[in-house]
């Protein structure tokens, strides 16, 4: 039997889907991204857990009729997860398109019948994933007030085209009574290598969590924490309007990198030369290492990533440093190479790739 | 560096794991990292649910609402508390009561203050039930084995099923 090969046309999607790593935004050495999603549900359906094939089938013809009157996504790219290869599924929750429950890699829970997903430039919209619809928007840096404004543009359009599911007392109700109400997670992606390395990183979690705040993986719930990247978004959707949980993401983001940038100060004043030292390392290990595991290369990135912002390496962007964290992965690298690539070969090709783009994007380090 | 666990060959795999809010280094090489496979994971807080289900439930004895079962798509408040999800919007109406409380817990409120929301006007009349629509509910009536509910559906095609002819 011949493993399948990657098929996916990454061309076809705007920007590659890949904008948000593009390290424009406010504080982007430090918040990588900022991402606002909105679960809503379509009425007159089972919600998508306890739907039958055809139900979910019909919803999407049902969505997709509606996009003529959502012009955010007129021009979008519709995505069948249900008609993709493992791999290009995988592709797409790598470069944060789609959820790990829609593109149905766990197992236990294979893609569903009528799974996919509209991509479009300013918005994307999840069909079929625990909730009917979730909408959103994904920026780079620390964009809270631009990535809700596409995504309430989106929820009004199809808002208006699509009847959704709305309770006077509860708000718009989910599958799941976490998401209930505003149905909005306002989540900011952050590196804080500072208050890990200060030890200082359990007391800034516990204060976020007294504040309403949660913090998760890389890839959201259920997600490790690797390479000192956490999510941070808020805990609850219900009782405080999208106003004030965004303006309670924006306060506590911005004191958590005060604290992350006092960190910082501290390491460099009290263990300079430990600290230069070990960053090196990291950087002569990505350089010159023939393979890395993914683990290894996150926290050799996260290494990288606090050198560059301490300026004790010079001539690498932030761009590429976002690059290498998530065009490193298996399905990314698979692609790469046009074929499934096992976890053996996907270490040695991750080292190759780091190794070529520290050659050719970051030339003038020293 | 050694690897913590083997304390023979060197160190590969730099983990920082989070638990309870305490913060530990681990250092491991990569067979010591692969043999332990769970421990190269760290946790994430648990999903709340579980723990508020259950004490919800153990507060509120079973009362009508926990046997009845949603008309619509037929989920019981025991088919809630097993998935954690509610089968569809209508299950809020048929576990108001419980939810409520569960909300409440959940979210210190239970009481939407966001955007208001208005369905078009073009959906606000309930559409009536298509036979397609009707058949799939009947199914998963069956299978959930809701009888009465299955009966009443059954029914209503048959009616339909004459209409149309």
């Amino acid at each position: 039997m011949t493993s399948p090969r990657p098929e996916l046309d990454l061309s076809l999607l705007p920007d590659g889907g890949v904008q948000w790593l593009d390290a424009s935004g406010p504080n982007s050495d430090v918040v990588i991204s900022t991402r606002m999603r909105l679960a809503r549900n379509v009425s007159g359906y089972a919600f998508t857990g306890r739907a039958r094939d055809g139900e979910r089938l019909r919803l999407l013809a049902q969505v997709r009729d509606a996009l003529g009157g959502v012009p955010t996504l007129r021009s979008s790219v519709l995505v069948r997860l249900d008609e993709l290869e493992a791999v290009d599924r995988q592709l797409l929750h790598e470069r944060h398109l789609v959820s790990k429950e829609l593109a149905g890699l766990d197992p236990q829970h294979p893609v569903r019948s009528g799974a996919a997903a509209f991509l479009g430039e300013q918005a994307g919209l999840l069909v079929n994933e625990e909730d009917h619809l979730r909408l959103q928007a994904l920026r780079s840096g620390f964009a809270v007030a631009e990535a809700f404004g596409a995504v309430t543009r989106l929820d009004r359009e199809l808002g208006a085209q699509l009847p959704y599911a709305y309770h006077r007392e509860f708000g718009f109700l989910t599958a799941c009574p976490t998401n209930t109400g505003t149905g909005l997670r306002a989540s900011v992606l952050i590196h804080l290598p500072g208050l890990v390395l200060t030890k200082e990183i359990g007391k800034v979690l516990a204060g976020l969590q007294q504040m309403g705040l949660t913090y998760r993986g890389l890839y959201g719930e259920g997600s490790e924490v690797v390479g000192n990247f956490f999510q941070l978004s808020n805990q609850t959707t219900l009782g405080r309007s999208e106003e004030e949980l965004q303006d309670l993401l924006v306060r506590v983001v911005r004191h958590v990198i005060e604290r992350e940038e006092e960190a910082r100060r501290v390491l460099v004043r009290d263990a300079g030369y430990i600290i230069e030292d070990k960053l090196w390392r990291a950087y002569g290990t990505l350089r010159y290492a023939r393979s890395l595991t993914f683990d290894e290369a996150m926290n050799y990135l996260s290494g990288v990533r606090l050198a560059v912002g301490l300026k004790l390496i010079t001539g690498l962007s932030v761009y590429t440093l976002n690059k290498l964290l998530i065009f490193a992965q298996t399905a990314h690298l698979s692609h790469g190479e046009g074929r499934v690539l096992t976890d053996g070969e996907a270490n040695l090709a991750r080292a190759r790739y780091v190794r070529q783009v520290l050659v050719s994007e970051g030339g003038g380090v020293e | 560096m050694l690897c913590d666990s083997c304390k023979e060959r060197d160190a590969v795999v730099h983990l920082t794991r989070i638990v309870d809010n305490a913060v530990t280094q681990l250092h491991l090489c990569e067979k010591c990292a692969a043999a332990k496979g769970v421990e190269t994971t760290l946790s994430v807080p648990q999903h709340p649910l579980g723990d508020i289900l259950q004490a919800v439930q153990q507060q509120a004895p079973s009362t009508s609402e926990d046997a009845a079962a949603c008309a619509f798509c037929g989920a019981t408040a025991r088919d809630f508390r097993a998935s954690g999800r509610l089968g569809c919007a209508h299950c809020y109406d048929a576990m108001e009561h419980s939810l409520r409380e569960l909300l409440r817990r959940l979210h210190g409120s239970s009481r939407h203050v966001g955007q208001r929301y208005d369905a078009p006007v073009t959906h606000v009349l309930e559409k009536p039930d298509s036979l397609h629509d009707l058949r799939d509910r009947l199914r998963r009536a069956v299978e959930a084995e809701q009888f009465e509910l299955a009966a009443s559906l059954r029914d209503r095609i048959r009616q339909l099923e004459t209409e149309t002819v």
